[in-house]
Parts: C-alpha cells; sequence; structure tokens
C-alpha cells in the first residue's frame, strides 16, 4: 500500500461520515471566530434556535476592526464598535472564550491560536478567513471557510467538505543572509500564480523548510492561498513540539506524552502520493517585491518593472497595463529606484517575534528617513509584551518608528490605519490589491527586513548589501529585562 | 429558507478581467456592515464610482446596457482572495444570479453554493465567446440546471456540475438542518472517541 500524507492521515482520522459522491463530513477541532465574518452566523443560528455545539472548542477574538493606538479611548468608528459589541454579546449569548480588546491574549486570530496552544499538530481547525492556512505550519489541517459554513460549524461541529487534491512543494538548498521566508511564498506565487494552487492543498517539506523557525513556516503557510490553494500544511517536527510545550492551552501534564505520541504518526510517509510535486531550489533566491496589484506580480530586488509591450497574451499586457496605472509605475523602473511614503511591519503573515527581530536587526542604530511614516504594529498583546521585555521597543521607537497595539491594522485597513489616496508603502502584509490599504493606495509586498531598509533609505534597497547584526546580537544589544 | 432553482434566465453581462479578488467585489470598509441586505450598493464601489461619487463611465456595469443583468460573464480565478461571504450577498443584492467563469476562487465557490448564487466553470474559449456576444448585443441566457445547458439564440452549450451542487440548488436544502438529522448520532459517537488532549483547557497564564 502506498504511504500516506499527514493531510491523507488527519482527513482520515476526522472522517465522521463519507458519501458515496466523496463528499465529507469531517470533525472541526478547533473554531476560531473574529468580529468581521461571524455576525451572520450566529444571527442565523438565534433565527432558528439552535446553540453552538461546541462552546469548549470554539474561540473568539477582536482584531480586524480595532484601533492599535490609545484603547483606553472609546472607539470612534461607530460600525466598528458595533461589530465588536455584537461579537461580545454572541459570545457570552452562546457560551463561547472571547479575547476581547484589553484581553493580554488579543491579537490577530491566525498569531494567537499557534501562540495560546489552540493549534496544535494533528487538529483539523476553521476560522472564517482565508489565511487560516497559516495554522498548517503546526501540522494542522485548517481550513479558510465562510459565514455560512461557519454557520454550520457552530451548529454541528463539522463541515462537509470534498477532498482537495494534493500538491507537494520541495524547497531544497539554503536561503542567502537577507532572504526569508516572506521571499520565498513570493517567489512560489510568483512562479505558480494566482490560481496556481486551486483545488489543492499543499504540503511543504525540504531542506529549506527544516531550517526555518516555526513562525517562518506560519509566513510560508499563511500565504499559501494567494496562489490559490485550498490550504497548506507541513509535518511537525522537534521544533514544533518545542514550540507548542507549555502554551497556555496546549496538552499538558499526562496528556503531553499521549499527544506527542500521536503527533509523530501523523507526519507523511515518505512514500506518501501526490498529485502533483514540484521542486524549487531557494540557494540563488534574492528579496522579492510586489510591483502589482496581485501576489504573483513580484520580481526579485535586482530586477525591472515590466513593459506591456513585452507580452502576446493580449490579457495579458492589459492586466500589467491596468496594473501599472493603478500603481503609478513606468515599464523599465528599476525597483530600487522606487521611493516609499508608508512603511507597515505586521499582520498575521509577518507580524510574529521573528519578523519584529527581522525588521530590528535593520532598524538598529539606524534612523527612519524624514518623509517615511513607518509603523510597528505586533500581531498579539503577548508577542507585544514578549518584544517589550526583550527591549525591541527601544530599537524601533528610537528609529522613528510607531509602537502599536495589536491587530490586523493596516493589512486591511478597517481601522485608522490606512494609506492615503496615491501613497506607496512597503507592507509585510499580505495582499497588494486595488485599495487594499486604503481607497488609491499601492502596495509593495516585503519581507520585515525589506520593508524597514525602505523605512530608513525611504526607498526599495538590497538588503543583503547591508551591514546587518544578527538575530541574537539585536537581542543581546536591546538587553531587555 | 432558500429556495430551489431549476432554471435562471436573464441578461448577461461581460467582465473582462482576471483575478478579479473580493477585495474588490466588496471593500473591507463595507464588511462593517451587520446585514446581509443592501450591499448592492457597495458591490464593486471603487470600479463604480469616482471619488466625488459619481459613476465611472467606463465600468461595464455602469453601462445602462446591462444595468439589468442578472448574469456575469467573468474570467479567470474570479473571486480569489479574502473569505468575505459578503462579496456573494453584494453581487446577489445587486442582482446577479449566476457567475459564468472558466475558474473561481475556492472559497468565494462554496459561499456562492451555499447563497444559491450558481457559478458555472466553462472552457476559456466558450467564456470568451459569451463575453464577446454580451458586448456586441443584448445576450439572454437561459440556464437549465436540470438539463445542465446554457441556451442562447439557437445555440446550447452543455457545462459540468458536481452533483451534490446541483442537488443543492434543485431543491433548496437547510444543510445544516440535514446533517443535524441525518447525522448526529455520527458526530456524537465520534465525540465520545476523541482524546482528553484534543480539547483544549487553560492550564496556566504565561504572562511571558
Ligand atoms: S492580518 Fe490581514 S490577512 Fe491576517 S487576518 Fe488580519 S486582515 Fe486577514
Amino acid at each position: 500500500m502506498a504511504g500516506r500524507s499527514i493531510f491523507d492521515k488527519i482527513w482520515e482520522i476526522h472522517t465522521v461520515y463519507e458519501k458515496e459522491d466523496g463528499e465529507t463530513l469531517l470533525y472541526v477541532d478547533r473554531h476560531l471566530t473574529h468580529e468581521v465574518t461571524s455576525p451572520m452566523a450566529f444571527e442565523g443560528l438565534r433565527e432558528k434556535n439552535r446553540r453552538v455545539r461546541r462552546p469548549d472548542l470554539t474561540f473568539a477574538v477582536t482584531d480586524h476592526n480595532v484601533p492599535t493606538t490609545d484603547r483606553l479611548k472609546p472607539i470612534r468608528d461607530e460600525l466598528s464598535a458595533k461589530q465588536i459589541a455584537a461579537l461580545e454579546r454572541n459570545t457570552r449569548d452562546f457560551g463561547i472564550t472571547l479575547f476581547d480588546l484589553y484581553s493580554p491574549y488579543q491579537g490577530i486570530v491566525h498569531v494567537i491560536g499557534p501562540e495560546l496552544g489552540l493549534t496544535i499538530p494533528g487538529i483539523t481547525l476553521v476560522c472564517g478567513d482565508s489565511h487560516t492556512s497559516t495554522h498548517g505550519a503546526l501540522g494542522a489541517l485548517a481550513f479558510g471557510i465562510g459565514t455560512s459554513e461557519g454557520e454550520h460549524v457552530l451548529a454541528t461541529q463539522t463541515l462537509w467538505l470534498k477532498k482537495p487534491r494534493k500538491m507537494l512543494i520541495t524547497l531544497d538548498g539554503k536561503l542567502s543572509e537577507g532572504v526569508t521566508a516572506k521571499d520565498v511564498i513570493l517567489w512560489i506565487i510568483r512562479n505558480i500564480g494566482t490560481g496556481g494552487g486551486i483545488g489543492y492543498i499543499v504540503e511543504y517539506d525540504g531542506e529549506a523548510i527544516r531550517r526555518m523557525n516555526v513562525e517562518e513556516r506560519m509566513t510560508l503557510c499563511n500565504m499559501a492561498i494567494e496562489g490559490g490553494a485550498r490550504t497548506a500544511i507541513i509535518s511537525p517536527d522537534e521544533q514544533v513540539f518545542n514550540y507548542v510545550k507549555g502554551r497556555p492551552y496546549a496538552p499538558a501534564d499526562d496528556e503531553w506524552g499521549e499527544a506527542l505520541e500521536y503527533w509523530k504518526k501523523i507526519v507523511s510517509d515518505p512514500d506518501a502520493e501526490y498529485h502533483k510535486i514540484i521542486r524549487f531550489s531557494v540557494n540563488k533566491l534574492e528579496p522579492q517585491v510586489t510591483w502589482g496589484t496581485n501576489p504573483a506580480m513580484t520580481l526579485g530586488v535586482s530586477e525591472e518593472i515590466p513593459d506591456p509591450k513585452d507580452f502576446d497574451d493580449p490579457d495579458e499586457r492589459h492586466a500589467i497595463e491596468r496594473a501599472l496605472d493603478y500603481m503609478g509605475l513606468r515599464p523599465g523602473t528599476k525597483i530600487t529606484d522606487i521611493g516609499v511614503d508608508v512603511v507597515f511591519i505586521g499582520s498575521c503573515t509577518n507580524g510574529r517575534l521573528t519578523d519584529l527581530l527581522d525588521a530590528a536587526r535593520v532598524a538598529l542604530g539606524r534612523k527612519v528617513m524624514h518623509n517615511v511614516r513607518a509603523f510597528v504594529v505586533p500581531g498579539s498583546q503577548l508577542t507585544k509584551r514578549t518584544a517589550e521585555r526583550l527591549g525591541l521597543h527601544r530599537i524601533f521607537i528610537d528609529a522613528g518608528f510607531e509602537w502599536r497595539n495589536p491587530g490586523c491594522s493596516m493589512c486591511i485597513a478597517m481601522n485608522e490605519d490606512r494609506l492615503k489616496p496615491g501613497e506607496r508603502s512597503a507592507s509585510t502584509s499580505n495582499r497588494n490589491f486595488e485599495n487594499r490599504q486604503g481607497p488609491g493606495g499601492r502596495t509593495h509586498l516585503v519581507s520585515p527586513l525589506m520593508a524597514a531598509a525602505a523605512a530608513v533609505y525611504g526607498r526599495f534597497v538590497d538588503v543583503r548589501e547591508l551591514d546587518l547584526p544578527s538575530r541574537e546580537e539585536v537581542l543581546e544589544h536591546a538587553g531587555g529585562y | 429558507m432558500l429556495e430551489a432553482i431549476r432554471v435562471i434566465e436573464g441578461k448577461a453581462a461581460p467582465l473582462k478581467l482576471d483575478n478579479v479578488d473580493t477585495d474588490q467585489i466588496i471593500p473591507a470598509e463595507f464588511l462593517k456592515i451587520l446585514s446581509k441586505k443592501g450591499l448592492g450598493r457597495y458591490c464593486f464601489y471603487r470600479w463604480r464610482y469616482n471619488e466625488d461619487g459619481s459613476l465611472k463611465r467606463d465600468f461595464i456595469l455602469n453601462d445602462p446596457r446591462y444595468s439589468d443583468a442578472s448574469i456575469l460573464i467573468a474570467g479567470r480565478n474570479f473571486g480569489i482572495g479574502s473569505s468575505r461571504e459578503n462579496a456573494v450577498w453584494a453581487l446577489q443584492d445587486l442582482g446577479i444570479r449566476c457567475v459564468i467563469a472558466p475558474s473561481f476562487g475556492d472559497i468565494f465557490y462554496v459561499n456562492s453554493i451555499k447563497n444559491m448564487l450558481l457559478c458555472i466553470k466553462l472552457p476559456e474559449e466558450e467564456v470568451k465567446m459569451l463575453q464577446e456576444l454580451a458586448e456586441r448585443e443584448t445576450l439572454v441566457l437561459k440556464i437549465d440546471l436540470e438539463k445542465n445547458t446554457i441556451e442562447f439564440k439557437d445555440n446550447i452549450i452543455r457545462f459540468e456540475m458536481n452533483n451534490v451542487v446541483r442537488e443543492r440548488f434543485l431543491q433548496g436544502l437547510d444543510e445544516i438542518e440535514l446533517t443535524l438529522k441525518n447525522h448526529i448520532e455520527r458526530i456524537k459517537k465520534y465525540e465520545e472517541n476523541m482524546p482528553g488532549f484534543m480539547i483544549p483547557k487553560p492550564r496556566r497564564f504565561v504572562p511571558y
């Protein structure tokens, strides 16, 4: 019998019922919710007089709408305040744990799941948010779902799914200094296209993955869905087990050993089969910068903006023309000649401690360019407090970055953090869609290293050319308490 | 309760763009509205309106010829990006009942089905042909879910559709009710066998 992948194993374990045509009723171990996509699901329950089947497996947090400035002031945006109040009422009425605005555990849903030990290997996890794929980095089978599906999970703790096809992406080699997980994923999307993963679940493996820490793997899984994939997953290893151990909601005491035994069994077999296998070497990869209006429109930092004239396919030419027009860029411009107005370091892609440390490698001993607005929005309260304990915030503040409170912030611009029309940003988030960071705003997606460097130089620079301290040196210098 | 749908007949509008993401279908600022109704006026907001609130002349759905269109003929990867179901609600509130495209974002596709917004995948050449027809003249399509056909003028195109999806449209079922009715015993049994470590318990506060 052929070997099975981690996905096959988790899928099988969680199958409650399978119809003849393959449609499968899957049990859901964790349901994470937030204020924006949940209200209508709870409304649906109320209308039908239904209850939440497993409040103990359901967790809620406010993250998308929340202000990143002073939390003690009332929320100025009336609609945001209403939506946050709705989540408070819904979680109270249905008996669900809520990490509200003032909770020490508040943060972006995909940051707090792993951080609190709610996300563990071998579970199924869903959330009304496309970037739920992030949790796959720990070896969880995680799906982003819509509001109707969310209502189904609330009421039944299960979800109907058709088994996706399996794609294995093996990453060989070693990243050069200055090149990060973010560059790898932007480059993958550039190669497979925004639709390349549609219908697939992506599994990552290979030497480059095993070298990455768990937070870096989360960056890689987080953006898999920008390549169209249903979700992403990585077989857990010692690094993951060490990461999970001791977290507030993680298995502990006698349950730890039992969990560990299970986790070691669910990793992919060496002879597992896939519908599609892609192999990349990351050895020669350079830092990546998006230039257009979807994440596949990506270039290496040494490259130049494409010329629509070089493309034969009329649709492609039209798409490039349209993107250039929106982005206010001319063909042939060097990436390193593009100036930025705003720098955003944060989001569920790059708002974790590793990311803040990377940004601090650049910020240490440097200053943000006078005409650039730069801010750091930690992904969660725990991340923020850890960074502060380590002294990282002082590095940022000294360099002229604003040090904010956790939330989605400028990743989605639902609060007050947003670009003005025509402004250009270097952003560590995951979407460069038109108007994503504010009406008329122009977004370039980059790694935290590249974003921080853009803040210092007021334009994109190749971080490989900078003399940067290591993460350890930064920590030593920050010398927290 | 969702109503069963057998036939959709209506005017088609061509939206000749690939990779239309759900951020464009409904911008994030309108996700704060606590209702499914009335979202149509915000659908494709930035493509429909100028800064000063006037209509953008060059956007296809602003063309009076298509103001009563109920079928959208779109490009590749329609509905990629954010999981927001509001994109489906907004399209429906605008009067759209069916989207035809070569491919769809996965979550958008599922969200559409749950709300009975029909999504039909057709080969790219056929989509292009329909788009061009709809550009040239008024194109009325009759989509028959029982026969899996799209009829227009004297032509018929066949499309493929997963049976589960088709049944959903033909019967208009309440999925939650069905799951609870048919599978509750299985769910309970599953839960009885769940290992204890699968259930999260707050063990300790880690202040870091
Ligand atoms: S940070 Fe951005 S992508 Fe992540 S959950 Fe928030 S809005 Fe979504």
